[in-house]
């Protein structure tokens, strides 16, 4: 018989970064797979351009710096597909490649690689996409194909040219903005199919409840609270997208779940404040990015004291 | 004399890449990033600060012995605040455009940290003509350096250079470049890219010095 010594801790668990990152991958394909169904296949061809450069730009950078190439933990697939969800389905093709370059090397790899980057890469450069050629970023096709019957408020105009569909969608039913048939980036107009990878996360334990419910449910209230509808006020723009996936990273969320609560709260408020008072009509890219980079206060403020443990004196 | 002059060419091309202000001291980087959007601006705020450092280094030289060590702070600022002023003056009346392009930049050469560094560690220390030498380098360096940024920034941000057309216009410009993330994100790259030059130098020399 063969008795293997080694050192505690003896637990072992089966997750890897890579099945993880597989788990958040199926928790998209609901998404992805509406936004290609409701766009068409420009859709598909962004979001294919998108997950290709940025897996080549992982695997150009770490052969380039004789690193150990770690494209097999698919984080960069998932930073494609989130980048490519995130842009409207008529952009230029080359725009996803930048966004790809960006996200990787810039806010990736010079940081340090998996793990070290202080901001959500696909969201930083979908930030830097929105900054730099405006036009492109907000410039929405109308649904190519609906779900459930064939005509909405919008039927009959041809794009919607408007810093987000935010403004154009007074006249759309509950409905159509829950199932999708609305202008949009391509990720975030089916909102079921984002309740679905949802629910699909938390099942599988990938995600804790803390940041999207906190996050969403704040975007309700404070919508209330200045008198717009809560419930429209989550169902338009990318707030239920952003606080699923990209609320949720791991790398540059806080670290205990009170720090996450505090998170999600000061992401809601900032989207409606930016929303009500802000320059432009969605602020859930810079709320996100934004308490990305205060994530390390907040952990050192919600630091959990160990049992024992006596406070210093000042 | 030979060996002085040596080392009057060595003080002047320290400035220029050993201890270049912007990116080896890193600074004076408020009008590194504020200024650089355009490879122009970047020559004048240049050739400004280039003057004002030459001027105060040869007056604080000149004074260094009358200066009184406790209020040495507040007597270099008004040699430089003097300078300033007077470029100030001078591009108001022959270089309007500048003048108006770079604003509250001009005004604010007087704190720019590269011209009272080299006050502070060159100038109260070294006899006229060197400290003229260092001025000018110290002045050439930051030039370069943030003409160099407004180069980049202006080509990609805005798909010209000095004012022409360079980039056809199938090039759709990268606005966030001539913003100030832009600003940040150029800074920071070159300084990265210049620091990993520095590093791999010194490793060669190393590896050649132990061989």
């Amino acid at each position: 018989m063969k008795l293997r010594v080694s050192h505690g801790p003896h637990l072992f668990a089966r997750e890897t970064t890579q099945t993880l990152m597989l788990d958040v991958i199926i928790a998209l394909m609901p998404t992805t797979l509406a936004g290609i169904y409701i766009f068409g296949t420009r859709a598909a061809l962004v979001i294919a351009i998108s997950v290709i450069s940025s897996v080549l730009f992982e695997l150009i950078w770490q052969k380039l710096m004789k690193k150990r190439v770690t494209i097999t933990d698919l984080s960069a697939v998932v930073t494609g597909l989130l980048l490519g969800l995130n842009l409207p389905c008529n952009v230029p093709l080359w725009m996803p490649v930048i966004g790809s370059a960006v996200a990787i090397l810039l806010v990736k790899q010079l940081f340090g690689g998996i793990g070290h980057n202080f901001m959500n890469p696909a969201l930083f450069a979908r930030a830097v996409l929105l900054a730099s050629w405006p036009l492109h970023m907000t410039t929405y096709n109308l649904p190519q194909r609906l779900f459930l019957g064939s005509e909405t408020a919008l039927s009959g105009v041809d794009t919607v040219a408007s810093a987000t569909p935010l403004l154009s969608i007074g006249k759309l039913t509950n409905t159509d903005l829950l199932i999708g048939n609305i202008p949009g980036s391509i990720g975030e107009v089916c909102k079921v199919a984002i309740i679905i990878g949802f629910i699909y996360l938390m099942l599988t334990k990938t995600i804790t409840w803390h940041v999207p419910v906190t996050f969403i449910g704040t975007v309700i209230i404070m919508s209330y609270l200045i008198g717009v509808d809560g419930i429209r006020a989550v169902l338009t723009g990318g707030v239920l997208f952003g606080a699923v996936f990209m609320a949720t990273d791991y790398v540059t969320n806080p670290m205990y779940r009170l720090g996450q609560c505090i998170f999600g709260v000061m992401c809601g408020i900032i989207v409606v404040v930016i929303r009500k008072y802000g320059g432009y009509p969605e602020g859930v890219t810079y709320a996100i990015l934004f308490m990305n980079c205060v994530s390390p206060l907040i952990d050192r403020y919600s630091k959990k004291k160990i049992y024992g443990e006596v406070k210093k004196s000042v | 004399m030979s060996k002085n002059d040596n080392n009057l060419r060595g003080v002047f091309i320290n400035g220029i890449f050993n201890e270049n202000p912007t990116f080896r001291l890193v600074l004076g980087t408020c009008p590194t990033l504020a200024v650089t959007t355009s490879a122009m601006n970047g020559i004048g705020m240049g050739a400004a600060a280039t003057f004002v450092l030459i001027g105060s280094n040869v007056v604080i030289s000149l004074i260094r012995s009358f200066i009184p060590n406790k209020v040495r702070i507040p007597a270099f600022i008004v040699v430089i605040c003097t300078f300033v002023t007077m470029v100030q003056m001078l591009m108001q009346a022959y270089l309007p455009a500048l003048y108006d392009s770079l604003g509250i930049f001009i005004p604010l050469i007087v704190v720019n940290c590269i011209i009272l560094a080299r006050a502070e560690a060159f100038a109260a220390k070294n006899n006229v003509i060197r400290s003229a030498a260092d001025g000018l380098g110290m002045g050439l360096g930051f030039t370069l350096s943030i003409t160099l940024i407004g180069i980049i920034r202006e080509l990609l941000g805005t798909g010209m250079l000095f004012g022409n057309q360079l980039l056809g216009s199938g090039y759709e410009p990268m606005l966030l470049l001539v913003l100030a993330p832009g600003g940040f994100i150029v800074y920071g790259l070159l300084l990265g890219i210049i620091n990993a030059i520095g590093e791999r130098r010194k490793k060669n020399n190393k590896g050649v010095t132990s061989a």
